[in-house]
């Protein structure tokens, strides 16, 4: 199995424990937030439960944290069952989405809490809570309050007293949804680059599919307390298994398509359907923005909408023939030749689109 | 601005005057010859040598340790408990809690009466059993100051955060809840302890001997002495809560104004 490493070499940690979600289930009143949820992580790995929010994400984590019980199902961490185990036995260092560091202790102080409720000495407690805050690169912060410190900073004490008990199994509830877009990316590859040294079987749950994408092994997709499709980052990209996930993972342009012998007619041209599209007939075709073309030409039938510059991209609104909207991105410099009322021709990369029925 | 600044050291004088001067009043009545004329301290001395009243003093002050003490591990762990774990029990929990601020004294006192045949039967006849009236009496006020500090916190994630990092419930209570809700308990215990050394109806029907029960009884042979009492739980009662508003005040400094902090 490739590794999402983003830049850093290494393979999955032999000291690392596998963990096994098996068919779990919970229910809350009349709604169900689990709906017979299976998943397996290897030890070492960092798998990245991707859902809007409501889908049951959350909920799967804090049962695995021993925060909330399962409805129904087990949860197994190393090949034993632990679903009887309170949370405080469980061996599993958490970072949450709202700030929890302690406020009336300081840095060092919180970092250390684990080990004390361990019964560490004192002498051991600070030396290892020193490493961790070397680890995540705030030792000359040791002494303030929380108060004292950044958002990000916070989140990356959190995580330093979260591993700080060498925990069995790392969780991260939305830990960067608080920050600002900067410093949600910095510390996205920190907690990347930390989770590799360390090798903890790492949970990490996240609406945002950039976040995902960038620092998992392999990301699930879920969606009304069900794992729609679980796989590496480039396949569920690539490969969406159904509807919502090539949906939820991008911004999709549905467009009308004639499926046939395994490819698909779309806006006149014609590619490889992808596994998992209808046989054949009539469908609706998910074409990613990246996939489709826009072409300057007199005699299109199309005509560009409305262009957004993004920076490094651009995105190029144009209606078709059938009076449809389609959104295409090209690089920030070849937008700039377009305006609105232009006629163009469009057309779609020939690597292939996932159709469904209508 | 001007025109503000002395209306509000006007308004000063006058709420500082009408404060101070009965305990003005208070002082130098409890300090004159009545008899002979001119000062004596005689009265003030008289809290401590005259037994009775030394023991009434003694009583009630017993009885504010006991129902400080009480009424916290009554209220505490319950209002932590059920924040977390039983949010619809909060109302229910909350209409308790204030329930006694309706009900009169005279009304506690006669539908105590029966409670308490059993609770001398098996306590003994001592006016510590107060205790146990004190600690409904007190809820309100307790009440109120703890669930406002419990509010200003995020209670859930940092028992979540505590949990995970294995600390049992016993342990996410004391070491990391109690501290981050400190402030709302000194109030808690201080409103409690003001309550306690202030109630005369309860202790005074029940036939208890309390200091504010002593103090009635001096006042009608020796009024500089029930008057010295008096004052002296006044300034009690100043005190803590001049030491109430020290104490937050130092820990809120502490947390925010280290060296080294720009504000």
């Amino acid at each position: 199995m490739s590794r999402n490493t983003s830049g850093v070499s290494g393979s999955f940690n032999a000291s690392g424990v596998g963990v096994a979600l098996d068919d779990l289930t919970r229910v809350y009143g009349t709604t169900k937030a689990l709906d017979g949820l299976t998943l397996h992580i290897e030890p070492g790995e960092l798998v990245a439960l991707l859902g809007p929010s409501g889908c049951g994400k959350t909920t799967a984590l804090r049962i695995l944290a021993g925060l909330d019980e399962a409805t129904s199902g087990t949860v197994s961490v190393g090949g034993v069952d632990v679903s009887k185990v309170p949370a405080n036995k469980r061996d599993m260092g958490m970072v949450f989405q709202a700030y929890s560091l302690f406020p009336h202790l300081t840095v060092l102080d919180n970092v250390a809490f684990g080990l004390k409720m361990r019964g560490k000495a004192k002498g051991d407690r600070a030396s290892r809570a020193a490493e961790m805050l070397e680890l995540v690169g705030l030792s000359a912060h040791s002494h303030k309050y929380a108060s004292e410190l950044s958002g990000g900073q916070q989140q990356r004490v959190a995580l330093a007293r979260a591993l700080a008990i060498q925990p069995r199994v790392l969780l991260l509830d939305e830990p960067l949804s608080a920050l600002d877009a900067k410093v949600r990316t910095q510390l996205r590859d920190e907690i990347r680059r930390v989770q590799l040294e360390v090798g903890t079987t790492t949970l990490f749950v996240t609406h945002d599919q950039e976040e995902a994408l960038a620092v998992a092994d392999r990301v699930g997709v879920m969606s009304q307390g069900r794992l729609e499709q679980l796989a590496a980052p480039a396949d569920v990209y690539a490969n969406p298994a159904t509807p919502f996930v090539a949906d939820f993972v991008g911004l999709n342009n549905k467009v009308p398509a004639q499926v046939s012998g395994g490819r698909a007619s779309l806006l006149g041209v014609t590619v490889p359907a992808l596994p998992g599209s209808v046989a054949s007939g009539s469908g609706i075709a998910m074409v990613r923005p990246e996939a489709v073309t826009v072409t300057a030409d007199p005699a299109g039938a199309a005509r560009v909408v409305a262009v957004s510059f993004l920076g490094a991209i651009s995105r190029v609104s144009v209606t078709v023939a059938d009076g449809s909207t389609i959104s295409a991105q090209t690089a920030g410099s070849a937008a700039r030749t377009f305006a609105p009322g232009d006629p163009v021709t469009v057309g779609v990369e020939p690597g292939g689109v996932l159709v469904v029925a209508q | 601005m001007r025109a503000a600044t002395v209306v509000r050291g006007a308004l000063w004088v006058v709420f500082g005057l009408f404060f101070l001067f009965p305990l003005y009043a208070m002082a130098d009545f409890s300090t004159r010859n009545l008899i002979a004329g001119g000062r004596t301290g005689q009265a003030w001395a008289n809290l401590v040598t005259d037994q009775a009243l030394y023991q009434a003093i003694v009583v009630s002050l017993l009885l504010a340790v006991f129902t400080v003490a009480a009424m916290l591990v009554l209220l505490v762990p319950t209002m932590i408990w059920v924040r977390l774990r039983a949010p619809w029990a909060r109302g229910p929990v909350e209409f308790l809690c204030l329930l006694p601020l309706t009900i009169p004294a005279l009304v506690i006192v006669v539908g105590l009466r029966n409670v308490y045949l059993w609770v001398t039967y098996l306590l003994g006849d001592s006016a510590l059993t107060l205790t146990f009236v004190y600690v409904v009496v007190v809820l309100p006020f307790a009440y109120r100051a703890l669930d406002a500090a419990l509010a200003a916190i995020d209670l859930q994630t940092l028992s979540e955060a505590a949990r995970s990092l294995g600390a049992g419930w016993t342990a996410t209570i004391v070491r990391v809840v109690v501290p981050n809700i400190w402030s709302g308990i000194l109030s808690a215990a201080f409103i409690s302890i003001a309550v306690v050394l202030g109630e005369y109806t309860i202790a005074s029907l029940s036939g208890y001997e309390t200091l504010q029960v002593q103090i009635v009884l001096i006042g009608k042979s020796d009024g500089p002495t029930s008057v010295a009492a008096s004052l002296a739980t006044l300034l009690f009662g100043f005190a803590l809560l001049l030491l109430l508003s020290l104490v937050t005040r130092g820990r809120r400094r502490a947390r925010t104004l280290a060296p080294g902090v720009t504000v």
